[in-house]
């Protein structure tokens, strides 16, 4: 500090001028990344998975790693020179001059020990306090981050925490010291929509204390609530940077304009979410959204039975017929200490041909365990699944097995559900059942045409999952669903794992193969954004019953449940 | 406490199960050799005993029982803490055991010991020193983790005692004499051990929660011992119970090599001799040291992870 006349950058708590990074002899992953965070500021770095913002945030700690070459014009920590310090000489800083608060508290924090030590750690290391100051410290810490009855968390591990405690707990350890500059990178990626609204209030309240954030994100949509200034890093570098309303209101860039289009929330079914190579044909859902009279005969035969349904009458079409249906199921499991938990309690809904029913809710409201239960990998305690009017669930599985390639299925996780050994040519052709005429000429043609129909290109046929991106694992899940002729496919949670730009192609894809094929989907998703963009129809799950189910555009306008209101109206959504 | 009493007595059921086991499948096993047992009794293979003495023999030690009798009738010894008399000896083999159970749980114990530091040494240092003693580090796990016992040993001996003369190539049972039949032991387990820690030390390094340690300003040491160490301690603590039982079987070689007293040697000459109470007696004796240690390493695991306390 050198007097009252300061230069604006030397008021800042981070300062970075021309930061580039590399690994060993590659090419930089971070290529000439300037920017400033003043105190009481927030400013958010989004990018997708690979851009460079996670090597960006580390880079800042002098943590990028052991591999890697980082220089720099500048790097100030308050006005102070960070670039060039030693090894010794960063263990004082870290901690005290800069917090890290990572994605995932579960493993951000030692899982064998208790919180309370994890986050008097920075208190032992950088102050002279002893334990019982340390512990004084601790509980205060806690008490700051709204964890309740923190005498009773301290000796807690992660594991026993709720996602959003633990979050609290890893973001009290970052701030232990109310360092001037705190790194937030993903902090509430792995957390439920109304834990994830509380992370990013408490984020909101350091920040306004005076603490400068840097936020490190992929969702536009989580950082237009707490960011003042929004940086968008497309391959190494910042490609447009200012404050949050402009960036995302009217983006100039064509990275920051393809990942603002891509926010599935509030853009109505049928309309496309990323640039497509096929002109966009004019969708006619085959359901109107619009409830239809009342008098519609084939009224949702399900509603009466639902304890909390209203009055409204599904919008379904004359012609159309169930496809799918699930009558009062129930399925509990065992809890370590021998209770039994009830997963699925009196789950009951339609699926209707040609339409998309949205599943939605939080970890643990069972949307996973109807998922089972609908593709029959579960046996449900009471109801049953009928498919097509025939007995499903309460079919043997020796009957079931003719059908199961009318039910398909796409995973979340389409990496795990491959053998990794395998070829893209031979996980088709498994799924297409030409195992004996594998290499066979009709064979190859089969595949091809079900790869263009996902949208690849038959290049990837001998490459095994792993040497494929995220998009086109899941498109190659996708293909293998639509390989047994479906005519209900069953997603859980098809696009959680991908980035903004990858998910609204995927999301295109299904829009897609569901008006080409008349796919009856049911979509199981804790992101109300994207349920909204392509669902029909809505149930909101909660501790395993639906609290709430009709039309997507009325839920979302008017939701009768108090818990579908208090989901909406924590989702993150983009100032508009 | 009501958690506890119950988990104790599965554990302890589950202990008399296998002790069961291993007094059947040993009964059985021993039967498989061929020869008369009566003939063991009076002076072993060599000896010109009659057929009147032998049949004597086979009446007063029951031999001419149908085996199921005979199985049962060693049942109910042991069940009562009798492990018999030795044929050969012609003393209780209980107190036989016993005086040469000392000798090879000392072995044991010893060679336990070291291989975990020299595990732990190899482990750190080959995460700590760059590419080179990673690459050194790892050469090295392998090497020793393949090294057969009669071949240590006697490379040992050639090497300490021929050559160098600095130590006893037999057993004189002084410290001096420990050092190689622990050595012979020790290395290869290192080996074992090591690869697993090593693996697991990586594993724990990269993981996000060392990155938030370093966040805070943890230094490389304390990365190290406040977390990691005890990460990578995890998969090797579960396996000494197993490791303990190769030791011991690889006592067998080592006493013999080394001329050492113990149960190896003893269950050696049992065999040869036909001596089966000796032979039960010795696997049962180990039976039940596989077991405490077995009991001994899951607590010690539980002492390191509280998450296995909490269910």
């Amino acid at each position: 500090m050198n007097g009252p006349a300061l230069k604006s950058d030397n008021a800042a708590a981070l300062t970075v001028r021309n930061l580039r990074v590399g690994f060993g002899l590659a090419e930089p992953v971070v290529r000439g990344v300037s920017f400033a965070v003043a105190p009481g500021e927030c400013l958010a770095i989004v990018g997708e998975s690979g851009s460079g913002k996670s090597v960006t945030a580390r880079s800042l700690l002098g943590l990028a790693g052991t591999n890697s070459r980082v220089s720099a014009d500048r790097l100030e920590f308050s006005g102070q020179n960070v670039l060039g310090l030693t090894d010794r000489a960063w263990q004082t800083r870290r901690g005290k001059d800069v917090g890290l608060v990572l994605q995932d508290a579960l493993v951000s924090l030692d899982p064998l020990r208790p919180i309370g030590r994890e986050i008097a750690d920075s208190l032992r290391l950088h102050t002279t306090l002893g334990a019982a100051g340390r512990a004084r410290r601790v509980l205060e810490l806690l008490d700051a981050v709204g964890l309740p009855h923190p005498e009773l968390q301290v000796r807690k591990l992660s594991g026993q925490l709720s996602g959003g405690e633990r979050q609290r707990a890893l973001i009290a350890a970052a701030i232990a010291l109310n360092p001037p500059l705190l790194i937030a990178d993903e902090p509430t990626t792995a957390l439920d929509v109304t834990v994830q609204a509380q992370i990013l209030a408490l984020l909101e309240q350091i920040t306004g204390a005076g603490t400068a954030v840097l936020l490190i994100s992929h969702d536009l949509a989580v950082v237009s609530r707490v960011a003042h200034r929004v940086a968008v890093m497309y391959d190494g570098q910042l490609v447009e940077t200012g404050p949050t309303a402009q960036v995302l209101g009217s983006p100039q860039h064509e990275q920051s304009r393809r990942m603002v289009a891509a926010i599935p929330a509030d853009k109505p079914r049928g309309t496309r979410l990323s640039p497509s190579a096929r002109p966009d044909a004019p969708r006619t859902p085959s359901i109107p959204d619009t409830p239809s009279t009342p008098d519609t005969p084939s009224s949702l035969s399900t509603s009466s039975s639902l304890s909390t349904s209203t009055n409204f009458r599904a919008g379904v079409s004359l012609e159309s017929t169930v496809v799918l249906e699930a009558i009062g199921l129930s399925k509990s499991f065992r809890r370590p200490d021998g209770t039994s938990q009830l997963a699925v309690d009196d789950v009951s809904f339609a699926l209707h041909h040609g339409s998309t029913l949205g599943i939605v809710g939080e970890s643990g409201s069972g949307k996973t365990t109807v998922a089972r239960l609908l593709l029959a990998l579960l046996a449900p305690e009471h109801g049953e699944v009928r498919v097509f009017g025939e007995p499903w669930s309460a079919a043997s599985e020796k009957t079931r097995r003719g059908l199961r390639a009318s039910v398909g299925a796409i995973y979340q996780d389409a990496l795990g559900s491959f053998d990794p050994r395998w070829s893209v040519a031979e996980i088709l052709t498994d799924a297409l059942n030409l195992r004996h005429e594998r290499g066979a000429p009709h064979t190859t043609t089969r595949l091809t045409s079900l790869l263009d129909e996902v949208g690849l290109a038959p290049t990837v046929l001998p490459r095994r999952p792993l040497e494929l991106s995220g998009g086109q694992r899941q498109r190659v899940g996708i293909a293998r669903a639509l390989a047994g002729r479906p005519e209900i496919l069953i997603c859980d949670e098809p696009v959680s794992s991908l980035d903004v730009t990858v998910q609204a192609q995927v999301l295109d894809l299904l829009d897609d193969v569901q008006r080409e094929r008349g796919l009856s989907l049911i979509f199981i998703s804790h992101d109300l954004g994207v349920v909204q963009h392509i669902s029909d129809q809505i149930a909101v799950m909660r501790d395993g019953r639906i609290v709430e189910i009709g039309p997507a555009e009325r839920v979302f306008a008017a939701p009768q449940h108090p818990y579908s209101a208090q989901l909406l109206a924590a989702v993150p959504r983009r100032p508009v | 406490m009501a958690v506890v009493l119950p988990r104790l007595a599965a554990r302890l059921a589950g202990a008399v199960f296998v002790l069961w086991m291993v007094a059947t499948i040993t009964f059985f096993a021993v039967r498989l050799i061929p020869g008369d047992p009566a003939q063991a009794v009076l002076g072993g293979p060599g000896s010109q005993a009659s057929p009147e003495a032998l049949a004597a023999v086979s009446v007063e030690y029951g031999f001419d029982q149908p085996v199921i009798v005979q199985y049962f009738a060693q049942l109910g010894r042991l069940m009562t803490g009798d492990l018999g008399r030795s044929y050969a000896l012609n003393i209780d083999v209980g107190p036989l055991v016993l005086s040469q159970l000392g000798g090879t749980l000392l072995l044991a114990v010893l060679a336990l010991v070291l291989a975990w530091l020299l595990a732990l040494a190899v482990a750190t240092w080959s995460t700590r020193g760059g590419k080179v003693a990673a690459r050194v580090g790892s050469s090295l796990e392998i090497v020793a983790a393949a090294l057969p016992h009669f071949w240590l040993a006697t490379s040992l001996i050639v090497v300490f005692s021929i050559g160098l003369g600095v130590l006893p190539p037999i057993s004189t049972g002084d410290i001096a004499g420990l050092v190689l039949p622990v050595l012979t032991l020790a290395v290869p387990l290192a080996g074992f051990l090591g690869q697993i820690m090593r693996e697991s030390l990586l594993v724990a390094l990269e993981s996000p929660f060392v990155l938030s340690a370093r966040a805070r300003g943890e230094s490389e040491r304390g990365v190290r011992w406040v977390h990691a160490l005890r990460h990578a301690s995890l998969p090797a603590i579960s396996l000494s119970g197993w490791a303990f039982g190769s030791l011991i079987s690889g006592a067998v070689v080592v006493e013999t090599i080394f001329a050492r007293p113990g149960l190896g040697r003893t269950l050696l000459t049992a065999v040869t001799l036909r001596d089966i109470p000796v032979v039960i007696g010795v696997v049962m004796i180990v039976a039940v040291a596989y077991i405490l240690m077995t009991l001994l390493t899951d607590a010690a695991s539980r002492l390191v992870d509280p998450r296995l306390r909490l269910s």
